[in-house]
């Protein structure tokens, strides 16, 4: 049997995927070795992009409501406070700059959203308990051999999309490396349940004071009375012994008593000891053969930017894939999902490795610097902003790549063509529900009309008289403005005045046929 | 574009110097280490041109 798209792996990227391709028409099979949602104990943090693109997919709405806003930090230096940070949205976004949310729930909210769609008719099929063990790579299609609780069966995808996770078993099946640094630390993750009145607030401490805590720790809270604590307990430890609930429990119980006078009641829901790496695959693409999510690329988690940057992976190649499939773009625009994401990990990579590099100084000399930092930012303003104790995930951008357009309106930086659209209130809606999922030509304080170029069509949104937000995210000091943008909701290009050649023009860029 | 200034610049050589060396004075090499970790962050920000700091990086080589 053939499928167009066979998706290896049903955590959040494959199952975003699915829904985004099953969403658009476009078949989508999942396999997944589990049943049902992961488990364990992973991703808390999901940024707005996340919840933007989930939006998109109709899914958002029950992650923010079961999720936990934050937007207050506070960092510590052993036993002294040095400094709070505030995420303070700015206002006039549907979704807030980051929920906590575990990863199990974040799943079942996409597989639930997999489920509206089918019953809408959307073309998605998620086998569960289906492992594959083998891949036979044809060039323009691959052999999948699949073991099931029936018994093993064998099929065939003209594109397989590897998101089998970092450990990626297809990624090995094809031979294929995936280098980059391992950093020599151990972190101790304890997610526990308990009733404490701490604020919903990022509490990160460097050399914290309690008890055989480690280098660093990490208390943030989650949905259902759940605390994530981490404890950054260093490269050369007996991982048995100190996964013994009795020494985990000593360890929260000094951190919990530190800031609560006494210790809490809790129970400790699970833990474990991951090692961070940051590395990725040279090329995303492999012919016929994609990787998307930790099978493409790994990063430390501090800066949530795993599950962040997958998700974006699957925004990215969905609607390119959906348009090769329909016959609609060359086979060439999947090259571009590889430069662009690729250039998405690498971002991630920086700002993780920066991260751990300064939470594990790795010299003497770094030592020094960092606890100077440390230091001064007590006592001065200017030190703060130096202060790395992850760097949060922000949306990707494609400034100056292949498929973006002219800009002849020179408004504001944040809407340049390769940007991702900023949200804005649009009557008592927001302006990026209206975009959907296709091609939009956005016209702000002037006219436009729907375009239709190479089998495309791209529906035009008029806004009238823009709101004041609008004006500044998408105006600047212009009086008018048209926008192209993709599916997934990045800026092609902006110009002053409608002109249907050049949208056209772009649109063809866009796809990769100017 | 501002230039890393090569040539003098420093008003009383010698009064600065002094100055240097009198803040070290008492403090053990760990403490000195971190003194000069935190003047040289303290003067960064002062100066705050990326171009500037990042040609003195290279002139101090
Ligand atoms: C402690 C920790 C904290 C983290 N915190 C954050 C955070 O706050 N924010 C954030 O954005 N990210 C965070 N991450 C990263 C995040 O968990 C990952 O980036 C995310 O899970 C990647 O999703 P994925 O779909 O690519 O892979 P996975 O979630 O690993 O899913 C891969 C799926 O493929 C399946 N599979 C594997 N092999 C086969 C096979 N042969 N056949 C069939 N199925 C197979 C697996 O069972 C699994 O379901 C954290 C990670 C850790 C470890």
């Amino acid at each position: 049997m053939r499928h167009p798209v066979v998706i290896v792996g049903g955590g959040p990227i494959g199952l975003s995927l699915a829904l985004d391709l099953g969403l658009k028409g476009t078949p989508a099979l999942v396999l997944d070795d589990h049943d049902g949602a992961g488990l364990g104990s992973k991703a808390i943090c999901f940024a707005k992009r996340t919840l933007d693109i989930a939006n998109r997919l109709g899914a958002s709405q029950a992650m923010v409501d079961k999720g936990i806003v934050w937007n207050v930090g506070k960092v510590f230096h052993d036993d002294h406070k040095i400094f709070d940070f505030n995420l303070q949205p700015e206002a006039g976004h549907r979704n807030p700059a980051f929920i906590n949310l575990q990863q199990p729930y974040f799943e079942k909210y996409l597989v639930d959203a997999i489920n509206t769609a089918k019953a809408n008719g959307a073309p998605i099929e998620i086998r569960g308990r289906n492992c594959v063990t083998a891949l036979e790579n044809h060039g323009s299609y691959s052999t999948l051999t699949v073991e099931t609780p029936d018994g093993p069966y064998q099929l065939e995808a003209d594109y397989l999309i590897a998101c089998d996770g970092a450990r990626s078993p297809l990624r090995d099946m094809m031979g294929l490396s995936f280098d980059g640094r391992v950093f020599e630390d151990n972190f101790l993750i304890a997610d526990v349940h308990m009733k404490a009145d701490f604020p919903t607030e990022r509490w990160f401490w460097f050399e914290p004071p309690f008890k055989n805590s480690g280098q660093s720790a990490l208390l943030h809270k989650q949905p259902d009375d759940i605390w994530r604590i981490d404890f950054q307990l260093g490269w050369d430890i007996d991982r048995e012994k100190e996964l013994d609930p009795d020494r985990i429990r000593a360890r929260v119980d000094a951190m919990l008593s530190s800031q609560a006078g006494h210790v809490p009641e809790y129970e400790l829901e699970w833990t474990s000891i991951y090692t961070f790496q940051c590395r990725r695959m040279q090329k995303f693409r492999h012919g016929n053969v994609i990787f998307a999510g930790d099978s493409a690329h790994q990063v430390s988690p501090f800066g949530a930017r795993g599950a962040n940057s997958g998700v974006q992976d699957a925004d990215n190649l969905a609607w390119k894939l959906d348009l090769v499939l329909k016959g609609l773009a060359d086979d060439s625009l999947l090259d571009t999902y590889a430069t662009e994401r690729e250039h998405g990990a690498d971002e991630n990579i920086l700002n993780s490795s920066r991260a751990t590099d300064f939470m594990t100084p790795k010299s003497e000399v770094s030592k020094i610097f960092r606890n100077a930092v440390l230091e001064l930012a007590n006592k001065h303003e200017f030190a703060r902003p130096l202060v790395n104790s992850g760097r949060l995930s922000v949306p990707c951008n494609y400034v100056g790549f292949a498929l973006f357009g002219e800009d002849t309106v020179g408004g504001p930086e944040t809407t340049r063509p390769g940007m991702t659209c900023p949200d804005a209130p649009l009557g008592d809606a927001f302006l990026l529900d209206q975009l959907g999922g296709g091609f939009t030509v956005l016209a702000i304080g002037t006219d436009a009309q729907d375009i239709s170029a190479h089998g495309i069509d791209a529906k035009a949104i008029t806004i009238a008289a823009p709101c004041h937000t609008i004006k500044v995210r998408y105006l600047g000091d212009a009086e008018q403005a048209v926008y192209l943008i993709r599916p997934d909701q990045h800026i092609v290009a902006r110009w002053a005045n409608f002109d249907e050649t050049a949208v056209k023009a772009a649109l063809g860029t866009a796809i990769g046929k100017a | 574009m501002n230039m890393l200034i090569l040539t003098p610049n420093l008003p009383d050589p010698d009064g600065f110097y002094n100055e240097l060396i009198q803040a070290h004075e008492g403090l053990t090499k760990e403490q000195s280490d971190a003194f000069n970790a935190r003047l040289i962050l303290t003067l960064a920000n002062h100066i705050g041109d990326r171009t500037v700091l990042t040609t003195a990086l290279e002139a101090a080589k």
